[in-house]
């Protein structure tokens, strides 16, 4: 261990010389040097250390230059802080909320929105900021699962598409062509009809409907990077088809994949909330903003605060998450910018 | 030409036997018996099983897929109402037009409000017209449109009385349906209208246009707009057939008799072959759609025409 910090010391001493005394001209050419190591390499073959040094630091600094564009767009960050807001909220529901979300005070029906109830009450005297509270956990719930359901299936069916081509890509993409064929909403309604209602068939519902897309996605990426180098490369070196998917393909396909299920989830809890409106989703007494939404539309002439709020906490909740994935697109690449 | 055409035509077959396929496997997956279903809950267990067989309930799958397949394909029966016994396609096709006139007004809107707005915020970025517009824009995208519609009928027709608040029986009636559903398609072709006039103003030929002297107006409505149009084309195409899926909920909110109501409705008294039915039909004129806006772009890109003459 001795050997190997003399040697870099020895090393960094030669390094830093030139760029001390021609600082404008040796700095680029430096920093070259610090991203290929092998150049280093061939300067100093003594200290093997350096490689170790430099190479984590690479591909830290792709990601790291992602965030810094992405904290520079203001539109972001209030997405980012508005999403963390409504997580907040659903971790904390149980001390946010005044009440239980199911607790009726039938003193107190369809309240105005006053000190005590803030957004008011509705028709069984339930307290309707509560109930929103208590909302988010759900809608984070279904947004989030249904997406993992859709980009999981999408990404193995896209990638055995990209990957193989041939007649399984044919098969897999013409199944795409049919599903993408039925407007999304619908094709939601007619799965989540043939399941029942309830929480975990919605998210499998809306979760089914987006596959299509996550598939031509993940295809589109691994079409385009099957043929190159470093996949050869990998191929070479013997490793299995499952592994140069997995662990070369797919994390340089991730750029696209992120974006599209930012959005994704937005999208997810829409549909979602869409089908607890039209009777297909949650059952009460679990507060779905959608289906509260439902039961408010009764209400709508006297008592339009009940419809109010848990419209307005849908809507931002889908304004956060698309303020988010228009940043992480431009972020993960500027060229997209329009 | 006529070729691209032909073989897009022939292209759309697969895909319907496709959707009708994956519809009727949805159907068949759905717990319940029809049979028991159809007859309600006092039915003795003989009648059931005698109309399984008279409903063919009892051959295997693909024998059950072939003969719905048979009666889409050819008689244009999307089989049987389970509660009323009509059938389904009749039951639907009545409520067609209602439907299409609504996401047909949809499109309208979101036309009229969509491209003028994306080409004046593109011609002018960054302005103060563009920044609200472009936060307008990610709002509609955002709006719920069921929300949207309890909010207009709030705001339009329970506190100014300007409009009704249900039904469909005269052009008053469908402005406030018509807005409702195009908000979002109308946020997303002012999207695409801006960023597709923004990419098309940095080419060549715009600023060749320019050199020659153009005037501004036309370089913008005849040089950049006609090839801006292209990918707009295609969200507004996209946006019909989801506007037809959304009219389920518009629908909903104001009380309108379309095919989303009687879907709704058809939900809950478990009546499947409706439900069904109307995501055959409406799937089936989605692609019908599709099929003539990609017809439309070959008759707009002379590059895409070029690949087939």
């Amino acid at each position: 261990m001795s050997n190997t910090t003399d040697g870099t010391k020895a090393k960094e001493s030669t390094r830093n010389r030139p760029t001390v005394k021609h600082p404008s001209s040796q700095t680029e050419i430096e920093s070259l040097g610090h991203e290929q190591p092998y150049e280093g390499q061939e300067r100093n073959p003594d200290a093997p250390a350096d490689i170790h040094e430099i190479k984590p630091r690479k591909r830290k600094s792709q990601w790291l230059e992602v965030w810094q564009r992405l904290i520079k767009n203001k539109a972001a960050i209030v997405g980012g802080i508005l999403l963390l807001i409504l997580i907040f909220s659903a971790i904390f529901a149980d001390f946010i909320a005044p009440y239980a979300y199911d607790f009726q005070n039938p003193q107190f029906t369809r309240q105005a929105p006053s000190s005590d109830f803030w957004f008011g009450t509705d028709h069984l005297g339930r307290d309707v900021f509560s109930r929103v509270v208590y909302g988010s956990r759900i809608s984070i719930q279904v947004g989030f699962i249904a997406v993992g359901i859709a980009m999981i299936s999408g990404g193995i069916l896209g990638s055995i598409s990209g990957y193989y081509s041939g007649r399984i890509d044919n098969v897999i993409m013409r199944l795409m062509d049919v599903l993408l064929a039925i407007p999304g909403i619908l094709l939601a309604i007619s799965i989540a009809a043939a399941l029942g209602p309830g929480l975990v068939n919605i998210m499998i519902a809306v979760g089914i409907s987006s596959i299509p897309r996550y598939a031509r996605i993940v295809r589109a990426s691994v079409l385009s990077l099957r043929d190159q180098e470093f996949v050869e490369a990998a191929k070479a070196v013997g490793a299995n088809d499952f592994r140069i998917i997995t662990k070369y393909i797919i994390p340089n396909a991730m750029a696209p994949i992120i974006v599209q299920s930012t959005l994704g989830v937005a999208e997810a809890i829409l549909s979602a909330a869409g089908l607890s409106f039209i009777g297909l989703g949650i059952q009460p007494p679990i507060p779905e903003w959608g289906a509260m939404l439902s039961q408010a539309r009764t209400y709508l002439r006297d008592s339009p605060h009940m419809s109010i709020f848990p419209g307005l906490a849908i809507m931002f909740t889908i304004f956060a998450l698309n303020l988010l994935g228009d940043g992480l697109r431009d972020a993960l690449d500027p060229r997209l910018k329009g | 030409m006529h070729k691209y055409i032909g073989r897009r035509i022939l292209l759309l077959l697969p895909v319907l036997i496709g959707v009708s396929f994956i519809v009727f496997t949805m159907m068949y997956i759905t717990p319940g018996d029809p049979a028991a279903i159809i007859l309600g809950e006092q039915a003795a267990d003989r009648e059931i099983q005698m109309l399984r067989e008279q409903m063919g309930l009892n051959d295997p799958f693909i024998v059950q897929y072939g003969r719905f397949a048979r009666g889409v394909f050819t008689q244009l029966d999307f089989g049987r109402s389970w509660t009323t016994r009509a059938f389904v396609f009749d039951e639907v096709f009545n409520r067609f037009p209602t439907t299409l006139t609504l996401a047909a007004t949809g499109v309208l809107v979101a036309v009229l409000i969509g491209i003028p707005v994306g080409i004046i915020s593109a011609t002018k970025q960054y302005s103060l017209f563009d920044n609200i517009a472009m936060v307008f824009a990610l709002l509609g995208v955002s709006i719920p449109n069921f929300f949207f519609g309890l909010m207009a009928i709030i705001i339009f027709s329970v506190w100014l009385g300007w409009f009704p608040s249900s039904g469909y029986s005269s052009p008053m009636h469908m402005i406030l349906p018509a807005i409702t559903i195009g908000t979002g398609s109308a946020a997303m072709v002012t999207r695409m209208t801006r960023s597709s006039m923004l990419e098309v103003i940095r080419q060549d030929y715009i600023r060749t246009a320019r050199a020659k002297g153009q005037k501004e107006s036309v370089v913008i409505n005849r040089h950049a707009l006609k090839n801006a149009l292209i990918p707009v084309v295609t969200v507004v195409g996209l946006s019909f057939g989801y506007l037809l899926g959304g009219a389920v909920l518009t629908e909903r909110v104001f009380s309108i008799n379309g095919i989303g109501n009687l879907m709704v409705a058809s939900i809950q008294e478990r009546n499947y072959p409706m439900v069904q039915g109307g995501v055959l039909f409406i799937a089936f004129t989605f692609s019908v759609v599709n099929l003539f806006v990609d017809i439309l772009y070959a008759f707009i890109d002379p590059r895409i025409r070029a690949q087939y003459k």
